[in-house]
């Protein structure tokens, strides 16, 4: 861990990135979860017609209100950095990333902000089936919205559907199906958006839990807790469903964020899932230490996700960083040298080009596309940095699967005990409820610890490395803006929390 | 008679909707507070004195653009000596 604390420009950037991110990241779940809770809700008051169920809507709808405002354009500022911070990614992914964020761009505006004034301003005001509907467009146009960032996030991590051009310096799209249908992309839109599904039934949870053991509300509590399970319940079992698709594509197209994430360094068939362990700390690629202190493992599982049989090879990082012949893995030496001579055709053919020399830049062309699949590793100084830092990738995995394993068990005891209509006497449940929405949270900001540590020293897998896609800037700079951000978050989050705990505290309008 | 101009039904029925939504608002009108404070701060303040596009203000032309990234990519600079202090 230590030798990765390295506080340069590039690293000053993915701080704040990480910072922003985590910060945006509060908001986004629970908007796009909440939203198919709340028209859930809508729902039964538009079938039922009870008063209770409409109070019960218009209570959820103004918490998402106060974290909608809050969160609105924060998303924005990791914009901000791009263009500001990394350059020249910005640049050479222009071309892939403008529809997908265009695209965005329109569902946001179009689709959330005309059906989310119907749905706030409706009541009475519009017919009782357009307001409905208009509640569940809100829920669909922010998770289609939310398709197009993390297509783009997937291409990141596989970057398909692309041809560079070496004239423009830019990634150019080839094929916009194999971008928006990347198998990345579809476990990752499936997997972001079931979780965020958990995250808002625990926020429901969490107040809720609050309410009953306050003694307050408790009707709309209870109501509120059971709709809740069983969302939480269904879509925690569907998280572990599109984890489990998000494994075996990461398996597949980035086998070194796998064995980072499961500790494993040399391959092997048969290769178990470690349930928990505790790293060695001393372990270094290519030595003889045992790469756990201690672990529980499931053996064959590994394999078995990675592959879809239980016997079959899982490629460690010592057999992607030094290359295993018999198992016709490439050694990242190997890479690194088609890499440099990728980087050189490609000056050559600028070179040439300048000079007009037409076949010189020609021949530079046909060197440069044979190797151009290594780009990126011809940036790497040894064949060990192609590895990313093992304890966070390991840590955050396993700590976020143990937390989306207590999910589903959590909804189930919930609706038991609201089932024998006990809940209110459970005390401990009740305790654990109100931290919850906490512990969601946390594994959602995990997953993405996992996603983007994992797959370092990427920006674009393979092709363009961290530290050449940022932008000429000093320490100073990058440093002003971080601790301005985070002075500034605070203050918003301070904000976000105070508004909505006063709401909370006032509850749902009374009868 | 003299030419009035009167938008459609469904203008003012939409324009009065979005309105008498906004006037009836009380938690609303403390979140637009913290939307348009928080604007202000984002477009204002960060992107204008803090967060230049770096091509954008370095560079005049896309053609200009490309060159700088190429000449990046294929002789990149050391961005993990201590301080990593590169060109403004």
């Amino acid at each position: 861990m230590i030798d990765h604390l390295d506080l340069t420009m590039v690293n000053w950037a993915r701080a704040q990135f990480a910072l922003t991110a985590m910060y945006h990241w509060i908001f986004v779940p629970l908007t796009l979860g909440i939203t198919w809770i709340i028209a859930y809700y809508h729902s039964i008051y538009y079938k039922t017609g009870n008063e209770e169920w409409k109070r019960l809507t218009r209570f959820w709808m103004r918490l998402f209100a106060v974290n909608f405002a809050i969160g609105v354009a924060t998303g924005i500022i990791l914009e901000f950095e791009f263009g500001t911070n990394w350059s020249n990614y910005s640049w050479m992914v222009g071309d892939i990333f403008g529809a997908p964020l265009a695209i965005e761009g329109l569902f946001a505006f179009f689709i959330e902000a005309t059906f989310f004034a119907v749905m706030f301003f409706g009541w009475d005001r519009v017919s009782r089936k357009f307001h409905l509907f208009s509640t569940w467009m809100v829920a669909i146009g922010s998770n289609l919205s939310a398709v197009w960032i993390l297509v783009a996030n997937a291409w990141m991590q596989n970057p398909i559907g692309q041809e560079f051009n070496p004239d423009k310096a830019r990634f150019e799209m080839t094929s916009f199906k194999d971008i928006v249908f990347s198998p990345i992309a579809v476990a990752k839109f499936t997997h972001t958006t079931s979780s965020s599904m958990v995250l808002a039934a625990m926020f429901i949870i969490s107040v809720s839990s609050w309410y009953l053991l306050k003694g307050r509300h408790q009707v709309m509590a209870r109501r509120s807790i059971i709709v809740a399970s069983v969302f939480a319940f269904l879509a925690s079992l569907f998280v572990i469903f599109t984890g489990d698709q998000s494994a075996y594509t990461v398996a597949q197209k980035q086998p070194m964020k796998l064995a980072a994430c499961e500790g494993l360094y040399r391959g092997e068939e048969g290769a178990e899932l470690i349930a928990f362990g505790i790293l060695n700390g001393n372990k270094k690629i290519g030595d003889d230490q045992k790469p756990c202190l201690f672990k529980i493992g499931v053996p064959g599982m590994l394999s078995y996700l990675s592959n879809r049989s239980f016997n079959s090879f899982v490629p460690g990082i010592e057999d992607m960083v030094s290359g295993n012949p018999s198992r016709n893995i490439m050694g990242t030496g190997q890479k690194m040298e088609m890499g440099k001579t990728a980087l050189a055709a490609l000056a050559e053919y600028k070179d040439k080009t300048t000079s007009g020399d037409a076949a010189g830049a020609a021949a530079a062309l046909v060197t440069f596309n044979a190797n151009k699949q290594f780009l990126g590793y011809g940036y790497l100084e040894k064949p060990e940095d192609a590895a990313p830092p093992v304890a966070l990738s390991f840590y955050s995995f396993h700590f976020m699967v143990i937390l989306g394993t207590l999910f589903p068990v959590v909804a189930l005891a919930f609706l038991f005990f609201a089932w024998r209509d006990t809940l209110a006497d459970r005390k401990w449940l009740l305790r654990l409820g109100t931290i919850m929405f906490f512990l969601s949270l946390i594994a959602h900001w995990l997953g993405w610890i996992v996603a983007e540590v994992g797959r370092q020293p990427w920006a674009i897998q393979d092709l363009l490395p961290v530290t050449v896609a940022r932008s000429n800037l000093t320490v100073g700079t990058v440093q002003t803006t971080f601790f301005l951000f985070l002075a500034l978050f605070t203050i918003l989050l301070i904000a976000e929390i105070g508004i909505m705990l006063k709401q909370i505290a006032i509850g749902p309008e009374e009868g | 008679m003299p030419f009035r101009f009167e938008f459609p039904a469904v203008v003012r029925n939409t324009a009065r909707f979005y309105g008498d939504g906004l006037r009836s608002m009380t938690l609303g009108r403390s979140l637009w507070l913290v939307i348009a404070i928080k604007l202000v701060v984002i477009f204002g303040i960060l992107k204008l004195f803090f967060f230049p596009d770096y091509l954008g203000t370095h560079f005049e032309t896309n053609r200009e653009r490309a060159d700088f990234v190429l000449e990046q990519i294929t002789h990149p600079q050391p961005s993990t000596s201590p301080g990593g202090e590169l060109d403004d």
